[in-house]
């Protein structure tokens, strides 16, 4: 079961936060800082796993983002990489060409689509096509006509 | 695809720098949100920042409550105000509007809603219960959108307690025509199982029922539940091996919708999930494997597209063939696998590779053989991540022969690395390492101080400890002990006269210590010296008060000649007046002891550390101060339990905390720094309580029991208590040299043969031969911790007077034992050749029988009894039988004519309690063992019938148990011993709660040996439920009524009521007690208030009320886990009714 997901910037800002389980603000606050630090200062090219306190690191970096999650131990780190990567796949066919900064000016959007795509640490749907089905049908049956205009085109 | 995302994000950065206002607007041109975002990036110094978002949070403060906003606008707000938050800022002001954004919007703001209140909150805060309503009304809804909406939140975070309340409406989504809400009330139910199982216990046939659903995505949300559940308890789930088989077939044969596929995989999250589930079930189980190994190999031969999916359900499936009973096809087909693992050029599945070796490396040492000159690659790979779990391979075919240079290694790493949590890691892996494979004393001792200042103040207490217990007891030759420590002293010598400033504290302690105890053993060292140098110590800065203390105690046992006292001293000098008075008690012992030398060779003799300490428990010499201050009007001398009660009663404080701090305390001075300054002040701050805590009078055996706990980190001591023994083994040094070891490499012909190769090359074969020595097929490797054959240089003295015979049990006995336990633990032939003649393994029993001392050996087991009473239970306890109802059915095996007759053998003091029956645990050819409970006021003694069914003597029989949810603690000395043809053998261990489980399990292993014939062992398991440590509690409705508020840990749920007779309440409060032995308090109209305990004194209470023909139960205790395990007890107990 994954415990979290982080999305920073190279500079160490942070995107988007989900827990998984129950922590504490402060211990939050350590978390973000010391896996920041830990993924920001590897070289590129190297593992994408890394060990931290007694959870793996799985983290892979998209263009000026690094998708980072916290797994528990039994779990599959491969599987997990590719977890990230449909999800990046996800917003990508959301946004269309997504970058940094869809996410940052539409960070909700993104944990909605989050939210249809992983449901309490484990993949909710694995199928492409339903997730933004069931994004897109929230989205259309409730926007008003304006927030649909606002919406980045495509 | 994931190309083109790549490029296109590789191109962005450049457009947020320098393109950021225009590439912003074309995103949210009028929004606050993006003027925030925007006025944020523009700043240049984290201070600004800082006062522009405090304004923000000012302006949206005023907004939120301000009456007027619309719920249009208090949404935007929300959005603002995460974002505040996730940037690190206190937002805690808006987490009531958005629970009310939540509440009151329209459904694209209660989504927003709902999303702040995911992220503000979590399941333990208090606002939550505010949302429990809001969900139930939208579950409840006729929107679509509004249903997912309320149970994507509540598969996120719910409060445990108010589930019940929203139970049957997710029950109810299973129905739901459309899939994704089946899902996601799947999903919802999964949380639920995750934070409170027993709240869904009464619900699976409905998870049965998600399994078999139409839609895939819907079973796949399913096995989520299944593998939590096969996880906690795989027998109750082998029939559903077949179909799990089946839908992995389908899926692997490509049967699901294209949908389900990912880059052309079909449905790799559901192969993997099955996969995980198939190795749960098949692990230890030979039958259920069988029907497995099919699939596993298809699985193999599909996955064959080079992408990261395939290596995924590829490395699945190689844990899930090594978890399984092994197969040896498949296990080839694994091996090869993972060389294309380890082989890989990509970082991520090398990494991998080396995890499933160290991995396997427990069942075939060769395979690490095959892979040598790749692990020494990444040996020396610049990542560190893949050097790391290089070393964690390494340490894992650690042996005899090998251990210098993997040590070596492992310091090299240890010295670059910064992090705290893998030096504490390795630390101990090394310490671990040396001391069972040291190939000699200067190795060791030069090892252990790099350790020492290496692994610094992080490391864990007990390698510094131990390491001076080693110190202190010795080994086999007085010579050789005496060898060690003066190296020790004289590597210590020189270190101080280095810089000791640089060494962490832990090390300046064993140092002074070992100093203090050990410098008479060198005979060019004048203690002036050494008490010189110990005094340049008080006198750095960097000293901390707890070392000085140390020192001081050092400098105490040294202080003799001229010199050395007028160093003691100046030193007394300044310390007397310290504001420490730990530090001031210190200086004044050695200003006293240094004049007075009788008094000093008296208080501290020399070598003492072999003689076992004499404790004057009862404290005499205290009786006359005692009785004079009684006659002056002192209170007298209460126990601490007594004073804990008088505080409950009069204060209601909790009595948790402070149950076992003293015992502990007490056993945590070990006998290795008997001198030491922790000791001393932990005795002084005692003395008061001593009746308490006080061994048997004057008894010579120092107290053991309880060491363990204190000392032991999960699983490393395990593999370290069993060199308390055997000291009378003779040591054929395993000291190699370099000639030696060069001939051991030679008999490797499996070593790859590589063509004449250049200087670095060569060299990496040379480190290759010296790490990989001794894993070829002959050599003795063994690889579970337990049972190590290798020779072993350091071990312990047997402690205390044991008597010699008693020695000579111990060592036959460890004969015995070894090679069984070996053999049973390792699948196939790696030890049939290599078990050597000194064998260092004893069981956990070892330690509490030389504890137990001669007090018990008359204990109590082999008593034959012909009274005709043994069997009934004492009526007194309520309804002897019923004990027996929650438990596994046992059943007789029609062969065992024994069976019925083992009641006569339970021992003496036992018979008049109530017993559980006496269930056959297993049996072979020649040994058939049953087990049966007797519930005793503080304990639940377990005792184990061992019948020898063959027709010669067992001599030998050596029974060790152990337990996860259990503190198991043998009764007398009965568990070595012997058992004639055709009797009856009676081990009686005592049982007590560690933590509470619905169902505990105490796994054990008999090893025995024939007279002729090799050594055997026989594994078992005894489960018992929790209902058995459960006694009634008798307390007045006042007491209880004080006791119900200070719990801490509760639980409510309905259950059903018994309504067949006048008065439901009675009845069914009734049939609790007589089923679970509760004490019913009071029964006030449709209220009833129970109360019982876990043994002596863990209470639990228990509040009922009828309510709408149903009996709403509160649980309340100051234990966790309490109960809930007692809830589902009750559960059970009125279902079987």
């Amino acid at each position: 079961m994954m415990r979290f997901l982080l999305l920073f910037s190279r500079q160490g800002k942070l995107r988007l936060q989900k827990w998984f389980t129950p922590v504490t603000d402060r211990e939050k606050k350590k978390v973000i800082r010391d896996v920041t630090m830990l993924v920001l200062a590897r070289p590129p090219r190297s593992c994408n796993f890394l060990h931290w306190r007694d959870l793996k690191v799985v983290y892979k970096r998209y263009a000026s983002l690094y998708f980072c999650t916290g797994l528990e131990n039994q779990d599959n780190e491969l599987l997990t990489l590719e977890v990230l990567h449909r999800y990046v796949e996800l917003l990508d066919k959301y946004f269309g060409n997504v970058c940094e900064l869809d996410i940052i000016f539409n960070f909700e959007k993104a944990y909605f689509i989050l939210d249809e795509f992983l449901m309490g640490g484990e993949v909710l749907e694995t199928s492409k096509v339903a997730v933004s089905v069931s994004v897109e049908e929230a989205d259309t049956l409730q926007e008003t006509m304006e927030e649909y205009m606002s919406k980045p085109a495509y | 695809m994931s190309d083109v995302v790549e490029k296109t994000l590789t191109a962005l950065p450049s457009l947020l720098s320098l393109d950021s206002h225009s590439g912003a607007t074309k995103l949210s041109s009028t929004s606050k949100l993006g003027n925030l975002i925007r006025g944020i990036t523009e700043l240049t110094s984290k201070h600004e920042e800082e006062k522009l978002v405090q304004r923000e949070l000012v302006s949206i403060k005023e907004q939120v409550s301000s009456p007027n906003t619309s719920m249009r606008q208090m949404k935007e707000l929300m959005v603002r105000a995460i974002y505040c938050e996730m940037l690190g800022y206190e937002t805690s002001f808006s987490y009531i509007h958005a629970i009310k954004l939540a509440q009151q919007g329209t459904a694209l703001e209660k989504r927003v809603g709902y999303l702040a209140v995911s992220l503000f909150l979590n399941e333990s805060h208090e606002l939550l219960l505010l949302l429990v309503n809001t969900v139930l009304k939208d579950l409840q809804s006729t929107n679509l959108i509004e249903v997912c909406m309320a149970l994507t939140v509540v598969g996120q975070m719910f409060p445990k307690d108010m589930i019940p309340a929203i139970l049957p409406l997710v029950e109810e989504k299973l129905n739901h025509p459309k899939e994704i809400i089946r899902r996601k009330a799947v999903l919802a139910l999964y949380k639920f199982y995750l934070i409170a199982p027993n709240q869904v216990q009464h619900i699976h046939n409905k998870f049965r029922k998600a399994l078999c659903d139409k839609d895939p995505g819907v079973m796949a949300a399913s096995l989520h539940i299944y593998l939590q559940m096969i996880q906690d308890n795989p027998e109750g789930y082998k029939d559903l091996t077949a179909s799990f088989v089946t839908i992995l077939k389908q899926v692997v044969g490509g049967k699901l919708p294209m949908d389900f596929n990912y880059h052309s995989v079909p449905a790799p999250w559901l192969q993997i999930q099955l996969l995980r589930i198939l190795s749960f079930l098949g692990k230890n189980d030979q039958s259920s494997s069988e029907i497995i190994y099919e699939v596993l190999d298809e699985s193999l031969r599909r996955a064959e597209i080079n992408h990261n999916i395939t290596y995924a359900i590829l490395y699945e499936c190689v844990k899930c063939i090594y978890t399984i009973h092994p197969k040896s096809e498949l296990l080839e087909k694994a091996a090869k696998c993972i060389g294309n693992f380890v082989l890989s050029p990509k970082m991520n599945l090398k990494y991998l590779g080396l995890k499933a070796l160290t991995y396997v490396v427990q069942q075939d040492p060769k395979l690490a053989l095959q892979h040598q000159m790749t692990i020494i690659e990444c040996l020396d790979h610049p990542d560190l991540i893949i050097k790391r779990e290089t070393l964690e391979l390494l340490f894992r075919i650690t042996n005899a022969q090998n251990v210098t240079v993997i040590v070596e290694k492992m310091l090299e790493f240890l010295r670059v690395n910064k992090d705290d949590y893998t030096t504490i890691d390795l630390v101990g892996k090394v310490a671990e390492l040396a001391e069972k494979y040291a190939p000699d004393n200067e190795w060791f001792i030069e090892t252990m101080s790099t350790v020492f200042s290496v692994g610094g103040d992080v490391m864990q207490p007990d390698i510094p400890n131990s390491f001076l217990k080693l110190l202190s007891e010795g080994f086999d030759s007085v010579e050789e002990d005496r060898k060690l420590r003066l190296f020790a002293v004289d590597s210590y010598v020189s270190l101080l006269q280095g810089e000791p400033g640089k060494l962490p504290q832990r090390f300046l302690q064993v140092i002074s210590w070992v100093l203090g105890e050990y410098s008479y053993l060198s005979e060019e060292l004048e203690a002036a010296t050494v008490l010189r140098l110990l005094a340049k110590l008080l006198d750095m800065k960097s000293t901390s008060s707890e070392t000085k203390s140390w020192v001081l105690v050092a400098m105490t046992k040294l202080c003799e000649g001229g010199a050395g006292v007028s160093v003691a001293q100046e030193v007394c000098e300044t310390y007397s007046s310290s504001l420490d008075t730990v530090l001031r008690q210190r200086a004044q012992e050695l200003q006293h002891l240094s004049q007075d030398c009788e008094l000093r060779a008296r208080v501290l003799p020399r070598d003492a550390g072999l003689e076992p300490l004499e404790v004057d428990s009862s404290l005499s010499f205290l009786d006359g101060f005692v009785s004079e201050a009684l006659a002056a009007g002192a209170a007298p001398y209460k126990p601490p339990h007594q004073r804990q009660e008088e505080l409950a009663q009069s204060k209601a404080l909790s009595l948790e905390p402070y149950g076992l701090s003293l015992p502990i305390s007490m056993s945590s001075c070990s006998i290795a720094d008997r001198q030491s300054p922790t000791l001393l002040s932990v005795s002084s701050g005692l003395s008061g309580d001593s009746p308490d805590l006080s061994h048997k009078g004057g008894s010579t055996t120092l107290k053991l029991d309880g060491v363990k706990r204190v000392w032991g980190r999960e699983g490393y001591l395990s593999q370290r208590e069993p060199v308390e023994e055997s000291a009378h083994v003779e040591v054929p040094s395993p000291l190699r040299s370099p000639s030696q070891q060069g001939e051991a490499e030679s008999s490797h012909s499996q070593t790859p043969a590589t063509t004449p190769t250049p200087q670095p090359e060569q060299e990496k074969q040379q480190l290759a031969s010296s790490l990989f020595v001794g894993l070829g097929s002959h050599s003795s490797v063994c690889l579970m911790g337990k049972s190590e054959p290798t020779t072993q240089r350091f071990r312990r003295k047997a402690k205390g007077p044991v008597s010699p015979s008693a020695a000579s049990e111990q060592i036959s006995n460890s004969l015995v034992s070894t090679p069984s336990t070996a053999n049973d633990l390792l699948c196939n032939n790696l030890l049939d050749s290599s078990v050597t003649s000194e064998l260092s393994v004893s069981s956990p029993e070892q330690t509490s029988q030389l504890s137990q001392g001669p007090a018990a050996a008359n204990g109590t087991c082999d008593v034959e009894l012909t009274d005709g009473d043994v069997k009934e239970s004492s009526p007194s306890l309520v309804g002897g039988n019923s004990v027996v109802a929650a438990d596994p059915a046992p059943h007789e095996d029609p062969d065992r004519p024994e069976g019925l007759c083992l009641n006569t053998h339970l021992p003496a003091e036992l018979s008049g309690l109530c017993h559980s029956e006496i269930t056959p645990l297993c049996s072979n050819q020649s040994l058939d063992l049953s087990a049966c409970h007797v519930q005793k006021e503080d304990s639940l003694a377990l005792v184990v019938f061992i019948y020898n069914s063959s027709d010669s003597d067992i001599q030998q029989i050596l029974l060790e148990l152990d337990s996860d949810e259990l503190e198991v603690s043998c009764v007398c000395d009965s568990a070595v011993q012997g058992a004639r043809s055709h009797s009856v053998a009676v081990c009686q261990y005592s049982l007590t709660v560690k933590r509470p489980s619905v169902h505990v399990e105490v796994v054990g292993m008999v090893s025995y040996q024939f007279p002729v014939g090799t050594p055997q062992s026989v594994q078992f398991s005894y489960k018992l439920p929790l209902t058995g440590f459960i006694r009634p509690l008798t307390v007045s409705t006042e007491e209880y009524g004080t006791m119900w508020l200070d719990f801490s840990h509760d639980t409510k749920q309905k259950l059903t009521l018994i309504s067949d007779g006048q008065e439901p309440l009675a009845d069914t409060l009734n049939v609790l007690k007589k089923k679970l032995q509760l004490h019913v308090v009071e029964i006030i109209g449709m209220e009833g208030i129970v109360a019982c305990r876990l043994l002596r004194d863990q209470p639990c209470l228990m509040h009922c009320r009828l309510h709408a023909g149903t009996l709403s139960v509160w649980l309340r205790s100051p234990v966790p886990d309490l109960p809930d395990c007692l809830m589902y007890h009750c559960q059970r107990a009125l279902q079987e009714h």
